[in-house]
């Protein structure tokens, strides 16, 4: 089956990730997609009846420690890269806004 | 002998002797990286003062005689994912060009505790998403046998770098081939160990159950001592395993004798390169020499490892490439933003490259409402059957035999416009990573003058075995000496 990816789902997905995207570059990825996912329904010749989805490799134990308090990275490191800042907080525009 | 040359058992010999001084090898190992990097480019960042430092305390670890391992003294240098405390750390990103970590990776860590020196950071397909290094946010690099081809990727600046002896050994990261793939194109030796054996803390991730580091070295005795520096428990990566690492170089001489090696008939089809077919038949012949049983095995969920291996890392890599969002470190684009999402729209779109763009879409849609059991659920339902495909070939002989690539090294630009005929060069290699178990690339003839690579796999946590079976083919064979001409 050929399933085609148009330009409005394009452009859906690339809001779902957070990208800004043009129209020039939706229709390029568009077309691109639409290949690539037709590629991956080959995974439909599968028999996965019965088949437990695979969720760790092999290396399944917990692991669990204490929570202890320990000495750890300076508030002043750690916020070094941020590229705005104040008062030891990462600055932001608004956050909760009129939407 | 040119220092530059030196394997890291002639290099730590000499320095055990005092032939030479770290100093004299790092200053050595600078200055033939530099001379042929503008052909190569291999490097993001290479860390001249910072090497000739560590050199220097090297140096005076050595004439104290007192905790001096095999690599003290020994020029590295490292994939750029992997992060460095005060050194630029890009993923050869646009988002990261600026960004330098506030701590050090546990590799990092554990290479610096072993006396090891950083000679600088490789370029590598962006994020680790792509095959030939062309996907590199900032430059391309060129493969070192000929420069008008590519090194393979994503580790291709490792693999190059290594390949044209600008540092005696490099480090890597494999995800879906990402090692082994540019080592064959390269002519290096290179293993992706068991999922979970060396630390992830501090690699920027790509897909988190699939990331494996791993050694790329001129043969298979200095990749044994490399991971044994390198892999072990951390307990800030909890998917590390408990089992004690073992002195992988001890018995590494072992014979191969009477031992089983499986040849997967899966991985011997149409549109193999008739030169690396014959390469890698000539190597069955070679372990037939040594001693070895040759039994033919079967991996049938083959056809299904790329559709899942890409699935499965579109799915990850959507959600781990959240976190570069412009807030919080790397790239902002905030100019007339009018909200925190303008901000992660706009910084996004302009700080990542169009496979990268690619990619997380696709994970996003494969995640999404309606389509999720179709794809993500479907795919690591087959994961579970590929895994199942190693256990069993894996359980009637010791290790198994094929190509890294169904071709030798292509061109700059052959691929490139069409991501589905780039993703296919991943076929021999991308099997291994959604099923966890280790694999050892190495070299193994010339097809029309370039590097053939093999690769050996092997049971999970058996890299020992994997390292002897490998080490013998290297002690009858002489590829892994050839070197570049540039």
């Amino acid at each position: 089956m050929t399933q085609t990816i148009d330009t409005n789902t394009v452009k859906h997905v690339a809001n779902l990730v957070r990208l800004g995207i043009s129209e020039e570059e939706a229709q390029k990825f568009s077309g691109q997609f639409s290949s690539i996912i037709d590629y991956f329904n080959m995974l439909n010749e599968v028999n996965t009846e019965n088949v437990i989805p695979a969720s760790d490799i092999a290396n399944a134990e917990n692991v669990l420690r204490d929570d202890v308090v320990k000495p750890s990275m300076s508030h002043e490191e750690f916020i070094k890269n941020a590229p705005k800042s104040e008062r030891g907080y990462v600055k932001v525009p608004t956050v909760l806004g009129d939407e | 002998m040119q220092l530059h040359n030196l394997t890291i058992r002639e290099a730590s010999d000499m320095l055990a002797t005092k032939k030479i001084s770290s100093v004299e090898l790092t200053q050595a190992v600078l200055q033939h990286a530099h001379e042929v990097e503008s052909k190569v480019k291999s490097y993001v960042t290479i860390t001249d003062d910072l090497a000739l430092e560590q050199a220097k305390q090297a140096d005076e670890r050595i004439a104290k005689g007192t905790n001096i391992t095999p690599l003290t003294g020994i020029p590295f240098a490292m994939k750029d994912c992997i992060s460095t405390r005060g050194v630029r750390t890009t993923c050869s990103s646009k988002i990261l060009e600026e960004y330098v970590p506030q701590y050090n990776a546990t590799v990092t860590n554990k290479l610096a505790d072993s006396g090891a020196v950083l000679v600088g950071k490789t370029n590598m397909d962006e994020f680790g998403m792509g095959s030939s290094c062309e996907n590199s946010g900032l430059f391309p690099t060129h493969n070192p046998w000929d420069l008008d081809r590519v090194p393979g990727g994503s580790s291709g600046g490792s693999a190059a770098a290594m390949s044209a002896s600008q540092a005696t050994f490099t480090i890597g990261e494999d995800t879906g081939g990402s090692v082994r793939m540019p080592a064959g194109f390269c002519n290096i030796t290179g293993i992706k160990p068991t999922y979970g054996r060396v630390s992830r803390y501090g690699l920027i991730s790509l897909v988190s159950s699939f990331d494996c580091i791993g050694p790329m070295t001129r043969d298979v005795h200095d990749c044994a001592t490399v991971l044994e520096a390198i892999a072990g428990h951390d307990e800030k990566d909890s998917t590390t395993y408990q089992t004690a690492v073992p002195q992988y170089t001890k018995i590494i001489n072992k014979s191969v004798k009477g031992m089983k090696l499986g040849i997967p008939k899966e991985y011997f089809v149409a549109g193999m390169e008739a030169g690396v077919e014959s390469s890698i038949q000539e190597a069955i012949r070679t372990y037939e020499k040594l001693g070895m049983e040759i039994h033919e095995v079967s991996l049938p969920n083959t056809r299904y490892a790329l559709p899942v291996y890409y699935l499965l890392l579109f799915a990850e890599a959507s959600s781990n490439l959240a976190r570069f969002d412009g807030t919080r470190f790397g790239l902002s684009v905030s100019e007339n933003a009018k909200d925190v999402i303008d901000i992660y729209l706009k910084t996004r779109q302009q700080g990542f490259g169009d496979e990268v763009k690619r990619r997380i879409m696709l994970g996003a849609y494969a995640l999404s409402v309606g389509y999720y059991d179709a794809y993500y659920l479907k795919a690591q339902k087959v994961r579970t059957l590929l895994r199942r495909d190693f256990e069993s070939a894996l359980a009637s002989v010791d290790v198994l035999l094929g190509p890294t690539c169904p071709t030798t090294a292509f061109k700059l630009g052959e691929k490139t416009s069409d991501p589905l005929e780039m993703y296919l060069s991943d076929i021999y290699v991308a099997a291994t990573n959604p099923a966890g178990v280790p694999a050892l690339a190495l070299p193994c003839g010339f097809s029309n003058n370039m590097p053939v690579g093999m690769q050996l796999i092997g049971k999970h946590l058996d890299e020992q075995t994997l390292f002897q079976v490998g080490h013998a083919y290297q002690q009858v064979t002489d590829w892994h000496k050839k070197l570049p001409a540039l």
